[in-house]
């Protein structure tokens, strides 16, 4: 496997510039000869979607879900990161860029995410121009808000539902250019594999999922904008339908798989109520601007929170980083409270929860004020829980949102397949071990709108591409593949249902992959996950057919590839003899429990090729060089 | 908890369905409604029987996939919530519930509790956007709007979609999802050069899906699980009359395209 991340020469500010000024390109006319497929109508797939159409590509756009409108880039909530400095508070491109490669701890690629920061300015200009109601002052100007891992007010919002109007703003895009007949959408239709023929990504097998037709398309290139997999824990923030399959099978088709075992816990979810619990719900990190998170002095302290002083309250994470307090970024924030629960301080049912009080601020800025900037969380709390976060603080745990691993891509966004594109949170490429939070919009609407269309057209340009038909045999072959192995789930008829499958695996990861990792823990994980495969397959239940609207043999299959994800994520942790980022290696911490990284032997991406069926996969490096930035301790303290 | 649960259930588009009894026992108050369907769900499996297909994805109120009717109400009894973000503690043990798909001519029955929307993204498509290409915007801060536009604006762009105002008005009018899209992009300086084109255009591809009129029963904004306010309809209704008389297609009357 050659791993090219192809980046341009010379200084890190002019990369793109130079990128972009010799780029080769497609002429108009011509453009209309090309078939793209993208796979996902999230905020990278419908971005990217729409821009291609606007130049005159031919796009085909996919997604699972019954319109475009419903990818989960909608649940986002606090916002997206621009370099703007509209706050004359000491922003740049080069501090955001800074910023989220030390909050990324030094495992992302300098120039990508240099180019992040640069093109971040011109997508809230775009959003605006589209329509998207972003926040305001009374001037007129638009509003900031502050997050976490950052000293500086960048983060655009609308309310509590910035990923909403971003992707209703993408989507508008979208459908305007189906109007012009530029794109044609396929809703309710699933990849379930990648055809590469002639060594370049040539189209995709998917399922209707109405009818239960298998069908191939053919493409000049694919481009996948199908997310992350942090469903692969079951309880995730993630939408149920939220899935790996696109990535995983184009991993077994020969991309290469980037850091798989980063998996980015939120620190601010409800906690669990239940073992009915079907997903967890995130509350906003905005929510810790305003917010101060504790936990009471004494153990197993079981007072209302109300009534329990000040002089009796931690206040942890202003004790611990007294520089960011509150404001920590996601992965330190995370393990502090887990830290703190599992010492026996948590709040709530197991004493699986800390508080995050909003009682200072409703008493200072007054409750318009807070209602304004976060109404919508406090009612979506209020009615999962019952409780009322007027009266007293929410309890808050961590849990899996967010995958910083995914298909390797190059610079250009194109996987180690020639032709087969990734975009958005699907790819690696920009958040290194952690992601701060407000970025994962910026990178998505950055990939759709303002990369890809220069990328995909130097590859255009400089391919000599074959008139391919779903004859063809490796289309021919792929789709019986695939029926075969909906065949096989159908005929199993075991006495499990999917669900249970499922929940198991879920807890094997959170146990032993989750936000505290150790070797012994990881090699048990793997031979957990192997027997459970193997059950799977023996004594899974799918009912129904195959050519039909079938929801549990969806389910099916995306757990049937999580099934194997999950072992490659404990083989890639159990690699990474380091502590970076989300990835905390128990064997390598401080004497005070900090994460020690370990820049000698893992400066790099890992990246993995699959070998076949039954074969160990094969690890390959990436080394990172930094130029601009010297990795150093990370500090929030 | 104990439930009794009649669930719509109805092969595919053309069969006829019927409404099938399920008791539930042992639910939780703290489950949401649809974890209870998923909890239905997997002992009809492990019984040998059909799970009831039901659509949703966030689970987080947002995404605009869930939404049934219980007992005759789009939504459940709650005001403001989908029915993922509606938890059992609502009902009362032993309740009887009615659970059917969306009724609505425009929204045919795919199956079971499942309908088909994609009328709302034809007419999405028929007009209800800005026309900006990527790359070609001023700065962000370049045109000022003043703070009570742009909430206004975003009280209307937080339609999820759902279909629910369709599903509750008797005329199977969908005016306020229409007429919310309308308003989000009327209101801002950035949709006043398609301002008018744009009502003429969602309005008459709302008409061909087969939608009734709006004859202001006001059980879409009883129902709208965001609280999207019914004074948008009067909006959106102000610039269609609007689009027709102070703002005629073609002014000129050489161009073929301003008649569109």
């Amino acid at each position: 496997m050659r791993l090219d991340p192809k980046i341009p020469a010379g200084p890190l500010e002019e990369k793109w510039t130079c990128y972009r000024n010799t780029v080769k390109l497609v002429s108009p006319a011509n453009k209309r000869l090309f078939t793209v497929i993208v796979v996902g109508t999230g905020l990278a797939g419908a971005s990217a979607a729409a821009a291609l159409g606007e130049l005159g590509y031919n796009v085909l756009a996919f997604c699972y879900q019954d319109s475009a409108r419903r990818a989960h880039s909608i649940a986002a909530q606090g916002g997206i990161n621009a370099a703007k400095n509209y706050q004359n508070d000491g922003d740049s491109t080069f501090r955001l860029f800074r910023e989220t490669l030390a909050g990324g701890d030094f495992r992302s690629r300098e120039a990508n995410v240099y180019r992040l920061a640069e093109i971040s300015g011109g997508i809230i200009d775009h959003c605006v121009a589209q329509g998207v109601p972003f926040a305001r002052e009374y001037s007129g100007y638009l509003a900031n808000r502050s997050f976490g891992g950052s000293l500086v007010s960048r983060t655009f919002y609308c309310r509590g539902q910035t990923g909403q109007q971003l992707l209703l703003g993408a989507y508008s895009a979208l459908c305007r250019q189906v109007g012009l007949g530029r794109v044609r959408i396929l809703p309710r239709t699933e990849m379930l594999d990648l055809v590469v023929a002639g060594g370049r990504a040539r189209g995709i097998i998917a399922r209707d999922l109405v009818t239960g037709r298998i069908e191939a398309l053919t493409a000049d290139a694919v481009l996948l904008a199908t997310g992350g997999y942090a469903n692969v824990f079951f309880l995730s923030t993630n939408g149920k339908g939220s899935n790996a399959t696109a990535v995983w099978r184009a991993y077994k088709r020969g991309a290469g798989f980037a850091n798989p075992c980063f998996t980015q816990v939120h620190p601010t979810c409800i906690p669990r109520s239940g073992d009915y619990q079907s997903k967890l719900t995130l509350m906003s990190e905005s929510l810790r601007n305003d917010g101060r998170v504790w936990v009471p002095k004494r153990k197993g302290d079981g007072r209302d929170p109300a009534g329990i002083p000040e002089t009796e309250r931690d206040y942890f994470l202003e004790r611990m980083y007294p520089r960011y307090g509150n404001l920590a970024p996601r992965d330190i924030a995370s393990r502090a409270v887990k830290r703190m629960c599992d010492d026996g301080y948590g709040a709530g049912p197991g004493g699986r929860g800390v508080y995050l009080d909003l009682t200072g601020a409703i008493a200072r800025l007054g409750e318009d004020v807070i209602r304004e900037r976060y109404g919508n969380l406090f009612e979506m709390y209020k009615r999962i829980t019952g409780e009322d976060p007027w009266r007293a603080p929410m309890r808050i745990y961590p849990a899996p949102h967010y995958t910083m691993g995914g298909l390797w891509v190059d610079y250009g966004l194109q996987s180690t397949i020639p032709g087969l594109f990734v975009l958005g949170e699907a790819n690696f490429s920009d958040h290194g071990a952690n992601r701060l939070g407000a970025s994962a919009l910026m990178q998505g609407l950055a990939d759709g709108y303002f990369i890809i269309p220069y990328t995909l057209g130097e590859y255009f340009a400089g391919a000599t591409l074959d008139k391919v038909s779903p004859s063809d045999r490796p289309f021919v072959e792929v789709q019986k593949e695939v029926q075969e192995q909906v065949a096989r789930l159908l005929a199993v008829k075991g006495k499990r249902t999917v669900d249970t499958f499922h929940r198991e695996l879920g807890a094997v990861l959170w146990e032993h992959c989750g936000m505290s990792r150790n070797a012994a823990g990881l090699r048990a994980a793997v031979e957990k996950i192997r027997a459970l495969r193997g059950e799977f397959w023996e004594d899974v239940r799918v009912p129904g057919s195959a050519p039909d609207f079938n929801q549990e043999l969806e389910k099916a299959g995306r757990v049937a590839d999580y099934l194997e994800l999950a072992e490659l994520m404990c083989r890639d942790a159990l690699e990474r003899e380091e502590s970076c980022g989300c990835h905390f290696r128990e064997e390598f911490q401080t004497t005070d429990g900090e994460p020690v990284r370990d820049d000698g032997r893992f400066c790099h991406v890992a990246v993995w090729e699959y070998a076949g069926e039954d074969r160990e996969p094969v690890r390959h490096t990436e080394p990172l060089a930094f130029e601009t930035v010297q990795p150093a301790e990370r500090s929030y303290k | 908890m104990r439930l009794t649960l009649h669930i719509w259930r109805q092969k595919n588009a053309a069969d006829k369905g019927r409404f099938v009894k399920y008791e539930v026992d042992s639910a939780s108050p703290d489950m949401s409604f649809l974890e209870m369907l998923d909890f239905l769900n997997q002992q009809l499996i492990e019984r040998g029987e059909e799970p009831v297909a039901f659509e949703h994805d966030c689970r987080e109120g947002i995404c605009g996939c869930c939404g049934v009717v219980i007992n005759g109400i789009a939504n459940g009894p709650e005001r403001g919530t989908t029915v993922c973000q509606l938890h059992l503690r609502h009902f009362k043990d032993g309740d009887t519930l009615y659970i059917e798909p969306w009724r609505s001519r425009a929204f045919p029955v795919i199956k079971d509790l499942v309908v088909d929307r994609s009328a709302l993204d034809r007419i999405m498509q028929a007009g209800g956007y800005i026309s900006a290409r990527a790359g070609s915007a001023p700065d962000a801060n370049a045109v000022l709007i003043p703070k009570e536009t742009s909430e206004l604006a975003m009280d209307a762009a937080e339609c999820i979609g759902c279909g629910a105002c369709a599903a509750a008005c008797p005329n199977g009018a969908a005016m306020l999802f229409v007429a919310a899209k309308i308003s989000h992009l009327g209101l801002l300086p950035q949709g006043q050069p398609e301002r008018y084109r744009r009502v003429r255009a969602m309005v008459r591809q709302m008409d061909r899906e087969g939608f009734g009129s709006c004859s202001n029963h006001r059980e879409c904004a009883a129902v709208c699980p965001k609280r999207i306010s019914i004074r948008f309809i009067a909006q959106a209704n102000r610039d269609f009359i609007n689009a027709y008389l102070t703002h005629p297609q073609a002014a000129s009357g050489k161009s073929k395209a301003a008649k569109r």
